[in-house]
C-alpha cells in the first residue's frame, strides 16, 4: 500500500467524519433521523466549487461559504419539517435529499465572471476542480470541528438537545424551547455537511450529482448508529472503521458491500447501542474537560454536571 | 395534442400506477402493522425480477410458471428477512428507527449480493408480448394490458383477503392497535408473517412486470422509492390510500414526463415534500401522533 493510497483513505475519513459529526448532533444527540444529508453535502460541494472555480475565491473561504449556504438551506428546511415527528421527518428529509440531487441534475447555468465562463451542466458534472484538500488541511479542519462539537455538546444547548432526544414533552415542560434546540441541531449539522461537501469536491477533482444518492445519506446515518448515538468518540470510531472497512475488504471485490450490509444488520441485532453505546473514550473526557473550562465561564458551575452520566438512548 | 394523445398518456399512467400500487401496498401493509418504513422492499422486488428472468431464460418455463415462481421467491425472501432481521428487533421492542436502519442494511445486502453473485450488468427479458391491440385510437401493448390486469386482479384479491377472511380481520385489528389485538387472542406473529408474505408475493409480481417492461439490474430496487412516495401520498398504512395514491402518482408522473421528461423524478419528490408539509397523513391515512 502506497502512502498516496492511505492518504486518500484518510482524507475520505476526514470529510466523512465531518459529515457524521454533524449528523451525530442531529441524530445522536437530538434524536432526529435524516436520510437526506447527502443533499446538504451536495449543496456544499457545488457552492464551494462555484466559489473557487467561477469566482476565484480562496479555498478556505469557499468552504466557509459552502457551509453557510448549506446551513441557510438547513434552516429553511427545518422551518417547514421540524414540526413532523418520527418517521415522517425521516421521510421528508429523504425527499428533500433526493430533490436537491435531482435539481442539480437538471441545472444548466452559465456563469460569466470577469470574462471567464463557467458552465454548470447538470448530470455531466464538473471536471478538473483544483485539488486543494490535502491531508493536513483536512485533519486541521476536522480537529477544529471535533473540538467545537464537544464544546457545543457540553453547553446548555447541547444538554437541551439531549433532553429533546430523551423526551420531547418533558423537555418542553422544563422550559426548553424544543423547536429552537432542534433548529440549532439542524443548522449545525447542515453547516458541517456543507463544509465537508466542499472538502469532498476539492479532493475528488470532479463532481456529479449521482455522487450524492440516497445510499450515501444512509451510510452516514449507519456510521452514527454504528459508533453509538450520542457519543462523539463513537462517531469518530464508527466513521474511521466504516470508511476503512470497504477499503480493507477491497480484495474481496464485489463482496465488500455485502459484508457491509450484513454488518449493519448484525450491529442492529447484537449491539443496537453501537460501539460506544452513548459513552465516550477517555480522549473524549479530556476534550470535555477543556469544554468544561469554557462553558463554566458562561454558565453557573452547577450546569457542568458529570458528562459520564449521560442517559443513553 | 388532442384528446387521443391525452387518453394514451392516461393509459400509460394507469399502467405505471398499477405497478406502483403492487409495490406500495407492501410498504403500506408493513407500516400499518409495524409502523416503520420497510426499505428492504426494493430488494425483494429486485430479487423477484431476477427470479422471473432466470426462470424464463435458464429454466425456460412457460410464462405463467415463471410468474408464479416470482411471487413465491419474493414472498419467501420477505419472510426470511422478517425472521432474520426484524424478528430479533421486534422481540426487543426496539424503536422503529432501528427497524429502518436494519431495512436499509438488508437492502444494501440484497443489492450487492446480487451484484456479487450474478453481476451488475442490466439484462433484458425475452420478448413475450410484442403485439398490441387497438381500442379506438389508443394502442395498448399486450404487456401493458397484462400489467393492468395483474395489478387489478391481485389488488382485488388482497382486498378480499383483508376485508372478508378471518386473518384479514386480524390484520385490520392489529393495524388498529397491535397490543389490544394481541390481548384479544390474535397471534401477532402470524399476522406479521402473513403481511410480509402477501407484500412479498405482490412485490415479486411487480418485479417481474417491471423487468419485462424495462430492464433487470441490481439497482431496480431504487425504483421502489417512488412507490414509497405513492404510499405516503395515499397515506402511510392505508391500503386503499396506497392504491389510489399509486394510480394518481403514476398518471401525474406520465403527464409531467410528457411535458419535460427530465423533471419526472424531481416532480415525484417535490410532491412528497408538499404532501408532508400540507397533509402528512396523505390522502386517506390516519396521522398518529408519535409519542416520542
Amino acid at each position: 500500500m502506497s502512502w498516496y493510497y492511505i492518504e486518500g483513505i484518510l482524507i475520505q475519513s476526514c470529510y466523512t467524519l465531518l459529515i457524521v459529526l454533524g449528523l451525530s448532533i442531529l441524530t445522536g444527540y437530538t434524536g432526529m433521523f435524516s436520510f437526506g444529508h447527502a443533499g446538504f453535502v451536495c449543496i456544499g460541494a457545488y457552492v464551494s466549487v462555484l466559489c473557487t472555480m467561477a469566482f476565484g475565491l480562496p479555498y478556505l473561504l469557499a468552504l466557509l461559504i459552502a457551509g453557510l449556504v448549506a446551513m441557510l438551506f438547513g434552516a429553511a428546511l427545518g422551518r417547514i419539517t421540524l414540526g413532523l415527528k418520527g418517521d415522517y421527518f425521516c421521510i421528508a428529509t429523504l425527499g428533500v435529499g433526493e430533490a436537491i440531487r435531482l435539481i442539480f441534475n437538471n441545472l444548466n447555468i452559465n456563469f460569466n465572471v470577469g470574462g471567464r465562463t463557467f458552465v454548470l451542466d447538470g448530470a455531466k458534472g464538473i471536471a478538473s476542480i483544483p485539488l486543494h484538500t490535502t491531508f493536513p488541511v483536512a485533519l486541521v479542519i476536522v480537529v477544529v470541528f471535533l473540538t467545537a462539537t464537544a464544546l457545543l455538546m457540553n453547553s446548555k444547548h447541547g444538554r437541551s438537545m439531549l433532553a429533546v432526544r430523551e423526551d420531547e414533552l418533558a423537555a418542553q415542560l422544563t422550559g426548553i424551547n424544543t423547536f429552537r434546540s432542534k433548529m440549532l441541531a439542524m443548522c449545525m449539522s447542515a453547516l458541517y455537511a456543507g463544509i465537508a461537501g466542499g472538502m469532498l469536491a476539492h479532493y475528488f477533482g470532479y463532481l456529479q450529482p449521482k455522487m450524492f444518492m440516497m445510499v450515501k445519506s444512509t451510510e452516514y446515518t449507519i456510521m452514527v448508529i454504528f459508533g453509538g448515538m450520542g457519543s462523539i468518540t463513537g462517531s469518530v470510531l464508527g466513521t474511521v472503521l466504516l470508511c476503512a472497512l470497504p477499503e480493507l475488504l477491497r480484495a474481496v471485490g464485489d463482496w465488500r458491500l455485502v459484508f457491509y450490509g450484513l454488518a449493519v444488520i448484525i450491529i442492529m441485532i447484537v449491539r443496537p447501542k453501537g460501539l460506544m453505546g452513548g459513552k465516550e473514550l477517555p480522549v473524549g473526557k479530556i476534550l470535555r474537560m477543556i469544554g468544561g473550562l469554557f462553558t463554566k465561564k458562561k454558565d453557573p458551575p452547577s450546569d457542568a454536571a458529570d458528562p459520564g452520566k449521560e442517559v443513553s438512548a | 395534442m388532442d384528446l387521443q394523445y391525452y387518453l394514451q398518456q392516461l393509459v400509460n399512467g394507469i399502467c405505471l400506477g398499477g405497478m406502483y400500487a403492487l409495490m406500495s401496498v407492501g410498504y403500506s401493509l408493513v407500516y400499518s402493522i409495524m409502523s416503520f418504513s420497510n426499505f428492504a422492499h426494493g430488494g425483494v422486488i429486485m430479487v423477484g425480477a431476477y427470479v422471473g428472468f432466470f426462470a424464463l431464460t435458464a429454466l425456460k418455463v412457460p410464462f405463467l410458471v415463471a410468474f408464479l415462481l416470482c411471487g413465491l421467491g419474493s414472498g419467501l425472501l420477505a419472510i426470511i428477512i422478517e425472521r432474520l432481521v426484524y424478528s430479533p428487533l421486534r422481540k426487543r421492542r426496539a424503536p422503529s428507527l432501528y427497524f429502518i436502519i436494519s431495512a436499509m442494511g438488508a437492502s444494501i445486502f440484497l443489492e450487492n449480493f446480487v451484484i456479487a453473485t450474478i453481476d451488475g450488468t442490466p439484462r433484458n427479458y425475452p420478448t413475450l408480448f410484442s403485439n398490441s391491440i387497438k381500442i379506438g385510437s389508443i394502442s395498448l401493448g399486450l404487456d401493458s394490458l397484462l400489467m393492468i390486469v395483474v395489478a387489478a386482479v391481485s389488488l382485488l384479491g388482497l382486498m378480499i383477503i383483508i376485508q372478508k377472511t378471518k386473518i384479514g380481520l386480524a390484520i385490520r385489528a392489529c393495524a388498529y392497535n397491535e397490543k389490544a389485538g394481541t390481548l384479544m387472542g390474535i397471534n401477532s406473529s402470524l399476522v406479521i408473517f402473513v403481511v410480509f408474505l402477501m407484500g412479498g408475493v405482490l412485490a415479486g409480481f411487480a418485479g417481474m412486470l417491471y423487468g419485462m417492461r424495462f430492464i433487470v439490474k441490481p439497482t431496480i430496487g431504487q425504483v421502489t422509492n417512488k412507490s414509497f412516495v405513492a404510499a405516503v401520498f395515499g397515506g402511510l398504512g392505508s391500503l386503499p390510500g396506497a392504491i389510489i395514491g399509486s394510480l394518481l402518482l403514476g398518471i401525474m408522473e406520465i403527464f409531467v414526463a410528457s411535458i419535460n421528461s427530465s423533471l419526472r423524478d424531481l416532480f415525484v419528490y417535490a410532491l412528497l415534500i408538499l404532501v408532508l408539509i400540507i397533509k402528512p397523513s396523505g390522502l386517506m391515512g390516519r396521522f398518529v401522533e408519535d409519542k416520542a
